[in-house]
């Protein structure tokens, strides 16, 4: 337990800095109110906004840890989402509708991982191949235009709330808590791990890599299933063009920022989602400062960057001994310079 | 290539002149959105109702297939062409081989750097100037009663939000009542509006403080639409909606109360295009360089359910 | 004295690695490093090249400290290195790797053909004419890249040469011929640190020795006033027990568990007979390259073999991949341990629980105190040095790496377990502990099939021998024929007879 928070503890840390700063330019950024029975807030928005990449981040976090990557995952929101609201706007029951919308991310799951796995492309050009042509594919779906619907029980998914807390905050929550059961519980997360750090080694202990590896696209497809509903829920349409455009790179971001390397092995789902919080506290953070919008990308790339630099493997040990050094003998003034010779 | 335009051809070059058009070559940019559909739809039926031959042509954002179609039109020797550029530079030879062959290009929505000699005239609409009528809408609007503005720009550095946002900010230049306070990309994108529009409320009172929303497209006034629901506020009776594109959609909300105003930006480039034609073709009368189209307002009073229905088959 | 190091000591979490060693290196001699699996070796070698940091402690080189912060800076004073575990570029081709960092160049671009010239120059003088400079490094053996490495080191010290096992995975001709490079070099006045667990080289190589245990200074010597009972006592703290030799099973009726007909991969190893029988080790010899391995990997199902069939009581047996193979009762330790063994971030525990989970299926986990206990037991029995369970294995010492690997297979329990030189890089002590509990396996039942380069090891522990030449089994022998001489001879009687290696064995 004490381990699972002390792996956390730099993302904990770094959502706290940022809530921090940006209450500092917008006092009432963590003010929470209860209106019409939903509860109202800069900090609801943030998590309810953050949901589509929190989403992505821990279908991602899995594959990430295999040592590949899923750059399609923004391009399957925009299918699923389209499948889902043709269901839904075809008078389809909404059951179905959601089932066509995650059938959907299962499938191009399933295509990324076997391009992955068995045909053995690599994964950046086996997901790049969905990336490009996905968008296509959703918008022979909607045929071109924002495919709209009026179905309150779908739109409850992008705009509904349950108890006051908006459904897709419930939603990431579910997912994130379901996967992380399901690779910790199971002994899933290791295999996982294990094929993403050595995976010639694994396969000769009897790890089926290419099924895990199958699997874990399989996962991510899903996720932007979910993803793509909660975001065509949300304006209750199917913009081919624009659902979760760029969105695979703020999932590689999160899941970045939530500790996991980019080489695959240990990960932690639960660091990516504080990521993808993290990135989405500063995009809301930026909207509600109000400045120029040409300063935006700018900005969050300064803080990402910063953000990135004090997690660096190679700086943060140094800088944690420079703290429990300073705080353990407030050091002698001659010692800098005993130190420098 | 049809026996009867082949005729045409002919006897169009026996006789050195022709009282109109028979045939015309259309390369369009591709299909990247509701209005270029929609563009693509009204002049296939401009071109229908004037018994004209309209050869399309689909370049999917890519120059090089607008000029292979282009030569292509010329091979097939085309009474005139249209284009509607994907890219502002690199048309120089192409469309000296089209003026060679003695064919007249019009474009369409978009402007060439090229020599204003090498084009017969261009259709457009004036970004700035649709700005300008969904700002003075509000002038009007409001009267002289005090109004904070927040404003939904389009995609930063893109020509339609910088000419959008010079254009609202003229017509209102003189009304000291109105002001915009806050002022934000949504990315032209519906989600993009709602994301935005919901930090505006959050930072502005719980939207208390608004009293109207700028949108430099309808799909943010329509993202924006739904937050300021889910708000608890109402759309276009709490906060006024104004925003420029017409999209069908936006009828809709206006027939429910929610919107205000639309100013048209009008897929139909080709009717003045082919006008403009007609008369050249007739009796060489030459078109202004510059050929702008109407930018009409729309509010609830001009049948929004009536516009919906004239719109929404043509491919939005 | 060219170089010395005083008083150095070095930290990880839960261990203390190096605690004050002092060290003195003079030019032109060639000094020994030694101890037992996870004494410091490595460590004090990566401290000097500025790998890791020093807690305290300072290296002196002709008198003047220095601090070199990387394994560059290293070799700009002239320090040249090879790590235990080779750190090339397996991608790269091996005239790039031999000359990375410092490619002849003009203009910005690199002269390919000068720098081909100038990598078999630095290659010529270790015996590999078979090589091409221009393929890619990774398409050759564990032991070229061995040699690769240790040519690149050569021709990067200018003053000092570290070795850290370089003869783990070479065979005796190519160490011969990596000894006379070392020797020339000590004439041109190099100081070099050789580090190795094989005690005959020594003996034969060096001039001084230096003794760490558990991160201590134990002794520095002149090599040749040492006896080797006293060395072994040096390193281990106490007296060896030898492994007894096994008695070569003439058991009369032995059951057979396992019988592969014909079994062959075109390319790899000619067809086969094999029988094996319970509770027996069968020895494999050879050559490096001459098909032991390329055995191993058939049988494991890893490169499936394309004739013959396998077959055990029950019928047939199928071997398409590692998974079949496991699951019909198999094992494999593999021979290079660190792509192909180790999962280097994981834990102790769970590298050693990884294969018995894969084969439960994922959704059965093994309960962690099931693991944990698994862990202490194998840690207890195999001497793992380690500051716990759930350090990532990928910090342990060389030899404790190896350790786990063979950990992770006796927890399968297998009924055949192949072992590709299973005591490569494991000190005197455990290696005399593991031919025990090979001998402890057998008498249970298991049966094994042991790949080794060291002949004393193959006769100590084999009921019988196969011998392997040119992707061939060329000779089996048993019983009495079961001894050095005669192994030697099998693997020499090849059509050149003039080039009969001098067989190196023992330690
Ligand atoms: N990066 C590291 N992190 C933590 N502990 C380490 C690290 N490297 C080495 N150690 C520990 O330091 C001790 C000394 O290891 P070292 O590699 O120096 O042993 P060695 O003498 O080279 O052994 P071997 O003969 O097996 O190669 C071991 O207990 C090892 O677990
Ligand atoms: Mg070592």
């Amino acid at each position: 337990m004490s381990a699972g928070i002390r792996r956390i503890l730099p993302q904990l840390l770094t959502l706290l800095a940022v809530v921090a700063l940006i209450t500092a330019f917008f006092p009432s950024f963590l003010s929470v109110e209860m209106v019409d029975g939903r509860l109202v807030g800069s900090a609801i928005d943030v998590l309810k906004r953050g949901a589509p990449v929190a989403l992505l981040a821990v279908g991602m976090t899995l594959v990430i840890a295999t040592g590949g990557i899923d750059l399609s995952v923004g391009a399957v929101m925009a299918i699923c989402g389209a499948a889902g609201a043709w269901a839904i706007s075809n008078d389809y029951p909404l059951v179905a509708a959601l089932l066509i919308a995650l059938a959907a991310g299962l499938a191009c799951g399933l295509w990324n991982g076997v391009l992955v796995a068995l045909v053995g492309i690599q994964p950046i050009v086996a997901t790049l191949i969905l990336m490009v042509a996905g968008r296509g594919i959703a918008q022979m779906i909607t045929e071109g235009r924002i495919l709209t619907f009026s179905h309150d029980g779908f739109a409850f998914f992008g705009s509904g709330t349950i108890f006051g807390v908006p459904t897709p905050v419930i939603l990431w929550l579910a997912v994130g808590i379901l996967f992380t059961l399901l690779v910790r519980r199971t002994a899933l997360g290791l295999l996982i791990e294990s094929v993403g750090i050595n995976r010639r080694a694994s396969a000769l202990s009897g790890v089926n890599a290419t099924v895990l590896l199958v699997f874990v696209y399989m996962a991510s497809g899903i996720c932007a299933a979910v993803a793509g509903i909660v975001a065509t829920a949300d304006i209750r349409g199917a913009d081919a063009n624009n659902a979760g455009l760029w969105l695979e790179l703020d999932a590689i971001l999160a899941v970045v920022i939530g500790g996991t390397s980019l080489l695959g092995g240990r990960f932690s789902i639960i660091a990516s989602l504080i990521g993808a919080m993290i990135i989405q506290a500063i995009d809301t953070g930026i909207l509600l400062a109000g400045f120029p919008s040409e300063y935006n990308l700018v900005i969050k790339a300064g803080l990402v960057v910063i953000i990135l630099v004090l997690q660096s493997p190679r700086l943060s040990p140094r800088i944690s001994a420079a703290l429990s050094r300073r705080r353990k003998e407030p050091a002698p003034a001659g010692s800098a310079t005993e130190a420098r010779e | 290539m049809t026996a009867k335009a082949l005729m045409a051809g002919v006897a169009f070059a026996a006789l050195g002149t022709a009282a109109s058009a028979q045939t015309v070559g259309f390369s369009q940019i591709g299909s990247e959105s509701g209005w270029r559909a929609a563009e693509t739809t009204v002049t296939q039926q401009e071109a229908e109702a004037r018994g004209i031959d309209l050869r399309f042509s689909d370049a999917q954002q890519r120059q090089e297939n607008q000029i292979a179609a282009i030569r292509s039109f010329v091979a097939q020797g085309v009474d005139a062409i249209f284009v509607a550029p994907v890219v502002a530079t690199g048309w120089d030879s192409v469309l000296e081989e089209a003026a060679e062959a003695e064919i007249p290009v019009i474009l369409l929505d978009r402007m060439v750097d090229s020599d204003p000699s090498l084009y017969l005239t261009a259709v457009g609409s004036d970004l700035v100037h649709e700005g300008e009528v969904a700002g003075q809408w509000l002038v009007d609007e409001v009267g002289g009663e005090e109004c904070r503005v927040v404003e939904l720009q389009g995609t930063t550095g893109s020509s339609p939000a910088i000419d959008r946002a010079t254009g609202f900010r003229n017509a209102i230049e003189g009304a000291d009542n109105i002001e915009i306070v806050r002022s934000q990309t949504g990315d032209f994108t519906r989600s993009g509006g709602k994301e935005v529009m919901e930090s505006f409320l959050q930072a502005e009172g719980g939207g208390a403080d608004i009293c109207a929303l700028y949108a430099h497209n309808d799909d943010m006034a329509l993202g924006a639409i739904q937050a300021i629901n889910e708000a608890g506020l109402n759309p276009g009776e709490d906060i006024l909606i104004v925003s420029i594109d017409a999209v069908p959609d936006i009828f809709l909300a206006m027939s429910e109360g929610d919107a205000n105003a639309t100013v048209e930006l009008t897929p139909n480039m080709a009717g003045p295009a082919f006008d403009a034609l007609e008369a050249y073709m007739a009796d060489g009368t030459m078109p202004e360089k510059f050929i702008q189209t109407d930018s009409q307002l729309y509010t609830p009073e001009d049948d929004p359910m009536g516009e919906y229905e004239r719109r929404k088959d043509l491919g939005y | 004295m060219l170089l010395s190091i005083r008083g150095l000591t070095k930290s990880f979490p839960g261990t203390r690695a190096l605690d004050g060693v002092s060290f003195d290196l003079r030019a032109g001699e060639i000094h020994a490093l030694l101890g037992e699996n996870g004494a410091g070796k490595s460590t004090l070698i990566k401290c000097l090249t500025g790998v890791y940091e020093r807690d305290a402690g300072e290296i002196l080189l002709d008198g003047r400290p220095v601090a070199p912060q990387s394994t560059h800076d290293a070799q700009t004073l002239g320090i040249g290195t090879v790590y235990q575990e080779v750190n090339l570029l397996p991608n790269l081709s091996v005239a790039e790797n031999l000359t990375f960092g410092r490619q002849p160049s003009r203009a910005g671009l690199v002269q390919t053909r000068k720098m081909r010239a100038q990598a078999e120059e630095m290659l010529s003088g270790y015996g590999l004419d078979h090589v091409n400079v221009a393929q890619s490094l990774g398409a050759y053996s564990v032991a070229v890249q061995q040699i690769v490495a240790i040519a690149r080191a050569v021709a990067l010290s200018g003053k000092v040469l570290i070795l850290d096992e370089p003869t783990a995975s070479l065979d005796s001709a190519e160490t011969e011929m990596l000894f006379s490079v070392v020797r020339d070099l000590r004439e041109r006045g190099l100081g070099i640190i050789f580090v190795s667990h094989f005690l005959d080289q020594v003996f034969s190589l060096t001039d001084r020795l230096t003794v760490l245990r558990n991160g201590q200074h134990i002794v520095t010597a002149e090599t040749a006033e040492v006896s080797r009972l006293d060395l072994i006592h040096h390193m281990l703290g106490h007296e060896l027990e030898e492994a007894e030799h096994r008695r070569h099973a003439t058991k009369t009726a032995q059951q057979s568990v396992l019988t592969f007909d014909g079994t062959g991969r075109r390319g790899k190893i000619a067809p086969f007979d094999l029988t094996v029988s319970r509770g027996e080790v069968i020895g494999m010899a050879g050559l490096l390259g001459s098909g032991r391995t390329e055995t191993a990997d058939m049988l494991f199902g890893r490169t499936p073999p394309d004739s013959g069939k396998a077959h055990d009581d029950d019928g047939p047996v199928s071997l398409r991949n590692p998974r079949e193979a496991i699951a019909a009762g198999f094992g494999y330790a593999p021979e290079d341990r660190k792509t192909d063994g180790i999962i280097g971030e994981l834990s102790v525990r769970e590298n050693i629980a990884l294969a018995l989970q894969a084969r439960r299926g994922w959704w059965r986990p093994l309960p962690r105190a099931e693991q944990r206990e698994l862990a202490e037991r194998y840690i207890e029995r195999l001497d793992i040095r380690t500051s716990g369970a759930e350090k990532p294995v990928g910090e342990l010492s060389g030899g404790n790496q190896q350790k786990v690997v063979l950990a992770r297979w006796l927890a399968m329990n297998p009924r055949f377990l192949i072992l590709d030189e299973p005591t490569r890089g494991i000190d005197v002590g455990a290696h005399a502990e593991i031919l025990r509990l090979i001998g402890e396996v057998v008498e249970s039942g298991m049966s094994i099939l042991l790949i080794s380069s060291e002949l004393d090891e193959l006769v100590a522990a084999s009921d019988r021998i196969i011998v392997v030449r040119d992707r061939e089994h060329v000779a089996e022998l048993v019983g009495e024929d079961i001894e050095t001489d005669a192994i030697v001879r099998a693997i020499a009687a090849s059509d050149a007879p003039a080039a009969a290696p001098a067989a190196e064995v023992a330690r």
